[in-house]
């Protein structure tokens, strides 16, 4: 038999091309990285996950100016950048805890100070911005990884002042943790703080409310911190709103939840206060 | 001195007719414009992540110069049996050693001046600040490190059998440096004995090239470091040199080199 090498190279080009054909369909199945919508998805299929979280810590070192904490002095702390998003600032107690240096161990310590950062700082004056792309990586890396999304939105919304950004940001996140609580209470914020809305602001955290109760049992017990954040907002809002009543029903919902009762429990009694002094208008002497 | 001078033009001259260099800075220059083209939320200030990546990638590629054209100086004389004429001329083994380092520490500098410069512009191009005084700090700090690292190439390159080796090995050592130089005593602190000693004894003893690094200071816009550090670092430097170009020397100096 002969052999022709442009008919040998046809023949084989038509055998690929019917099993390509056949096998289109069924390959779509081996894999999902295809589907991941992203770059990294593409790349590193589930295995992105594992930058995700140093991305985020990335964010951390740059909100710190360097100065941070390596494996080796680090003692599973929460980053601060998720602690300043819910709301907490330092103490000079914190600062001393925040020293993880210390006192240098020996002259090699101490000379080698001289050449890295051993100030305690923080970004501020819109220098913040320098997080922002850690933080978005981190979030096309791991799009179920919450914390990024309100972490990013809280900087956004509250120190660089771009709310808009802030809500496209919590969206996409709603989008791909559409039960998320934190993203809930994130965006009820932004409604309320930013846009001064309180409508959607009630709307959202009383979703967020639902979202929550609707959760297993065990995770109820690890994210209370999220519902009684909600629920004090919630709160607040109605008694902003002048619903005194619907006010009340949230703060005494809220006592349940918080390790300080008795200060809920003032609010109560003012609210109360408030609810008993107005008094309604006698329909006869409008007329 | 002109000899060492000669011995050392040939080692530049080497470098620019090799691809080296310019593979590397085409990929650090790629890379670092990909990151600066990146758009995040829409806001053209940010800047900090650019200058970390290029200076990343400037830290490998000036490494990767210096090691990998130090490892192949002594074994390629004496694969291409050029060393015996050089030895002729007369040379002493001693100059060899001196000129193959200045050769490839001025190559490295070079190469080092043309990545800043770079750097200087990228970045200078987006912030609009131009803190020529803290670049050339951390510019003079990486070379002043790199000497460390070329004269400790050059060493192993009289003790190991090929160059692929004393890359490889020099490589794991300057990165462990790097890397766990800091932090080195801490980890001794919590090991038991006898590891405890053993890991404190080489934390006292090695070359602590992590001091040259000064990437922070200039990512995170820290300004100079103190003018009394970074002498006393540069004098740790020309010491640490001098002590590993003697025992090339000393081995050198007793090498056959016809096997």
């Amino acid at each position: 038999m002969k052999f022709s090498p442009p008919l040998t190279l046809v023949a084989l080009l038509a055998l690929a091309f019917t099993l390509a054909t056949g096998l289109a369909s069924r390959a779509d199945h081996w894999s999902r990285r295809d589907k991941s919508g992203n770059l990294f998805g593409m790349l590193f299929g589930d295995g992105r996950k594992l930058f995700a979280n140093q991305f985020f810590t990335m964010a951390d070192v740059y909100f710190h100016s360097g100065y941070y904490p390596s494996i080796f002095d680090r003692a599973g702390k929460e980053s601060e950048i998720a602690e300043v998003s819910h709301g907490h600032t330092d103490s000079p107690d914190d600062e001393i805890k925040e020293d993880f240096l210390g006192k240098p161990l020996d002259w090699i310590d101490a000379f080698g100070r001289h050449f890295r950062i051993t100030q305690h700082t923080h970004l501020e004056h819109h220098t913040e911005r320098e997080i922002l792309p850690w933080l978005r990586l981190a979030a096309d890396l791991d799009p179920q990884k919450i914390e990024t999304f309100t972490v990013g939105a809280f900087f956004l919304r509250e120190h660089l002042n771009r709310p808009d950004q802030a809500e496209t940001f919590l969206r996409e996140g709603l989008r791909n943790n559409p039960d998320s609580c934190e993203i809930l209470f994130e965006l009820g914020r932004l409604y309320h703080e930013s846009r001064h809305d309180l409508d959607r602001a009630r709307n959202v955290w009383e979703l967020g409310v639902r979202k929550f109760l609707a959760l297993p049992l065990p995770q109820q017990k690890d994210d209370k911190l999220v519902l009684e954040e909600l629920v004090v907002n919630l709160a607040n809002l109605e008694n902003e709103a002048g619903n005194y009543g619907q006010a009340i029903n949230w703060y005494l919902a809220a006592q349940k939840l918080s390790p300080n009762p008795a200060a809920l429990q003032e609010h109560i009694d003012q609210l109360r206060k408030k609810l008993a002094a107005q008094i309604p208008v006698a329909p006869g002497k409008l007329y | 001195m002109n000899k060492i001078f000669a011995l050392a033009g040939v080692v530049i001259k080497e470098l620019y007719r090799r691809k080296d260099f310019y593979v590397l800075f085409v990929l650090t220059a790629l890379l670092t414009l990909a990151a600066a083209a990146m758009n995040f939320f829409h806001d053209e200030k940010i800047v900090r992540y650019v200058k970390d990546i290029c200076l990343l990638l400037i830290w490998v590629s000036a490494l990767l110069v210096a090691i990998v054209t130090t490892a192949r100086q002594i074994p390629a004389e004496r694969e291409a049996r050029t060393i015996f004429p050089l030895l002729a001329k007369p040379v002493s083994r001693g100059q060899v050693i001196v000129g193959k380092f200045l050769g490839c520490w001025l190559a490295t500098g070079v190469a080092l001046a043309v990545f800043y410069f770079f750097f200087a512009i990228i970045t200078g191009s987006r912030e609009h600040i131009w803190p020529l005084a803290v670049y050339l700090q951390a510019l003079w700090m990486q070379w002043a490190m790199l000497a460390i690292v070329i004269a400790m190439v050059l060493l192993g390159s009289i003790y190991f059998a090929a160059p692929s080796s004393t890359v490889t090995i020099c490589f794991i050592a300057v990165a462990g440096i790097l890397g766990l130089g800091t932090h080195l005593h801490v980890i001794a602190l919590q090991q038991p004995e006898p590891m405890q000693t053993i890991l404190t004894a080489v934390y006292f003893t090695m070359p602590h090239l992590e001091w040259y690094d000064l990437r922070d200071f200039v990512v995170y816009d820290m300004g100079l470091v103190s003018w009394p550090g970074f002498a006393l670092a540069t004098l740790y430097a020309a010491v640490w040199t001098g002590i590993f170009l003697l025992l090339a020397w000393l081995g050198f100096r007793r090498k056959n080199l016809t096997t």
